[in-house]
């Protein structure tokens, strides 16, 4: 079976209003299978939100491919819903349900009666049903990331992309959250592409970890983590360890406790 | 934590029932202001030609409205502005809308704005005059020339300032063009284009009294400047302060009416710009 992502030898190049050019990733190849639990890790700067808003289709490589579903990615679209860190994702003016019912229907997915039918499944699904007629800003962050996964994946996407969806969260909301992906993914079987700081999100919620070397983006190494059952038993340590070791052994030699990283995001975020 | 709270309470002696609403209170301080006119023109022995009375300006008042000459000039300048102020907003839109969708129109609205913005509305009246004659498409020509470019700057200020995050989530939802602007830009932009609404109002206000005083009747009735130069004319003070409540009660309705449009929509949605 052919994998629902390609991505193939990219390079993605900024360039700025002076006419300079910045390679952010280079070389990078991977692909992700259907169904498939794949998380993007690596320091700050290496190009993680590059790659995947290469995949969403809001920047074009410079060199190389991005294949969905075998077809090289030239827009964005709703077959690749992404859920982003940020708080603000959410239509302000809209309700809970209505920010997924307006999905639906400009997605043509579902109209009317069946759009909101639809609309309070998925609600339901991410735990925020009793919340569905408050407007976002009167929800918990924690609330609000529930509503923006209900939103994407209520659009049915053939993957969902996922940047630090969790990063900007308490320590104990994201824990939980990290619990009900797993449990989404297990109803649903989508594919998810998810990026992350934090090492232990890695190891517990991916099959397949890519690890990124900066300066620019690379592919480290790709790292088998799918016999993670939970966070407590060998396992989980096994594969932290490990992916703590390549984080480590980074070119400038510092190894950053993914906790750290993640507590100066929040920052800088806010 | 009670006794914290007991300090914290403030120090001056409780209103008594009735002064705890702010109406009230406002409604008092009114009436004292009036009462502070009518001891000073009665005391000062003023002449009535150039200070009238409360009383004589109430008088006046109650004449004009009764006899429905203050109701026909305030409809008339209320249609002057609201027609003149739609079409500004109408043309403040597209302006906006064009200048988010193409680098062609942002320069075209930059330097449009660069160009109009310093010349004010009625500076714009002779040349209206000469366009158009006396007639009401003068008028509402220079209002909607005074509106268009508060709202199309803070329109297109608006829609520059989206969140790049929301921008994203609508691209993702394959929007584009009139519906990415119709369904997103517009309802997210809507505190800028409120708060140029606002601009525009007090900007086409003045505009419309300021053209009507210059021009006496334009059409079949003249509106509220018509009728303050009237009785300026024929030496009716009171007429000329009847006029001048008139305008002040119209500007506090709209300024009430906004506030309602924000309570409803960007407060709710908790989308008010703090500060
Ligand atoms: N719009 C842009 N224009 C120019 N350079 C950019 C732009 N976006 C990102 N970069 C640069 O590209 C590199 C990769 O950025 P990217 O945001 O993909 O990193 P990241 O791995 O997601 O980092 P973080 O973990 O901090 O989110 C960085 O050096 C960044 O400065
Ligand atoms: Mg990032």
């Amino acid at each position: 079976m052919t994998p629902v992502v390609i991505v193939d030898n990219v390079q993605i190049t900024y360039v700025d209003a002076g006419g300079r050019r910045f390679v952010a990733v280079d070389g990078v190849s991977f692909d992700v299978r259907e169904g498939e639990k794949f998380v993007i890790i690596g320091p700050s700067g290496c190009g993680k939100t590059t790659l995947l808003r290469a995949i969403a289709g809001f920047v074009a490589p410079s060199r190389g491919t991005v294949l969905v579903g075998n077809v090289p990615v030239r827009e964005p679209g709703p077959d690749r819903a992404v859920v982003f860190q940020d708080f603000d994702q959410l239509f302000p003016w809209r309700t809970v349900l209505d920010n997924v019912v307006y999905a639906l229907a400009v997605t043509g997915r579902a109209r009317g009666r069946a759009a909101v039918e639809r609309a309070r499944d998925f609600l339901r699904l991410v735990g925020i049903e009793a919340a569905a007629d408050k407007y976002p800003h009167q929800l918990s962050g924690g609330m609000k990331q529930r509503a923006a996964i209900a939103r994407a994946l209520a659009i049915e996407p053939k993957i969902l992309l996922m940047d630090e969806p969790f990063g900007a969260l308490d320590a104990i909301t994201r824990t939980q959250l990290q619990h009900e992906l797993n449990r989404i993914w297990r109803e649903t079987g989508v594919t998810i592409i998810l990026v992350t700081h934090s090492i232990q999100e890695a190891a517990y919620l991916g099959h397949r970890v890519l690890v990124m070397s900066t300066n620019p983006g690379r592919v480290q190494a790709i790292v088998r983590t799918d016999h993670v059952e939970d966070m407590d038993g060998e396992a989980f340590a096994e594969a932290t360890r490990r992916l703590r070791h390549l984080l480590g052994g980074e070119a400038e030699g510092q190894p950053v406790p993914a906790a750290e990283i993640t507590r100066k995001e929040v920052g800088e975020a806010q | 934590m009670r006794g914290e709270l007991e300090l914290a309470r403030p120090r001056a002696v409780p209103a008594p029932g009735v002064l705890r609403s702010p109406w009230v209170r406002r409604a008092l301080i009114l009436a004292a202001l009036i009462a502070a006119w009518q001891v000073y023109v009665t005391v000062a022995q003023v002449k009535p030609l150039l200070f009238p009375s409360p009383t004589a300006v109430g008088e006046a008042l109650v004449r004009d409205l009764t006899s429905l000459s203050i109701p026909r000039s305030t409809v008339t300048t209320l249609q002057f502005l609201v027609i003149g102020t739609l079409v500004g907003a109408a043309l403040g839109l597209l302006l906006a809308a064009f200048s988010i969708t193409s680098p062609i129109g942002h320069e075209l609205l930059s330097i449009l704005t660069s160009i109009f913005n310093p010349l004010p509305g009625v500076a714009i009246l002779p040349l209206a005059m000469i366009w158009f004659g006396l007639t009401p498409t003068a008028i509402i020509f220079v209002v909607a020339y005074a509106t268009v470019w508060p709202i199309a700057i803070s329109t297109d200020m608006g829609f520059r300032t989206v969140s790049p995050t929301l921008q994203m989530v609508a691209r993702t939802l394959g929007l584009k063009g009139f519906r990415l602007v119709a369904d997103v830009l517009l309802p997210a932009a809507l505190p800028h284009l409120l708060s140029g609404l606002k601009v525009a109002w007090a900007f086409g206000w003045r505009t419309v009294v300021a053209a009507e005083l210059v021009f006496g009747v334009a059409g079949a009735q003249g509106g509220l400047g018509w009728y303050i130069n009237t009785a300026r004319y024929f030496l009716e003070t009171p007429r000329v302060f009847a006029g001048l409540v008139i305008i002040s009660l119209l500007g506090i309705a709209v300024e009430y009416a906004f506030r309602l449009v924000e309570f409803r929509t960007i407060e709710r949605w908790g989308m008010k710009k703090t500060g």
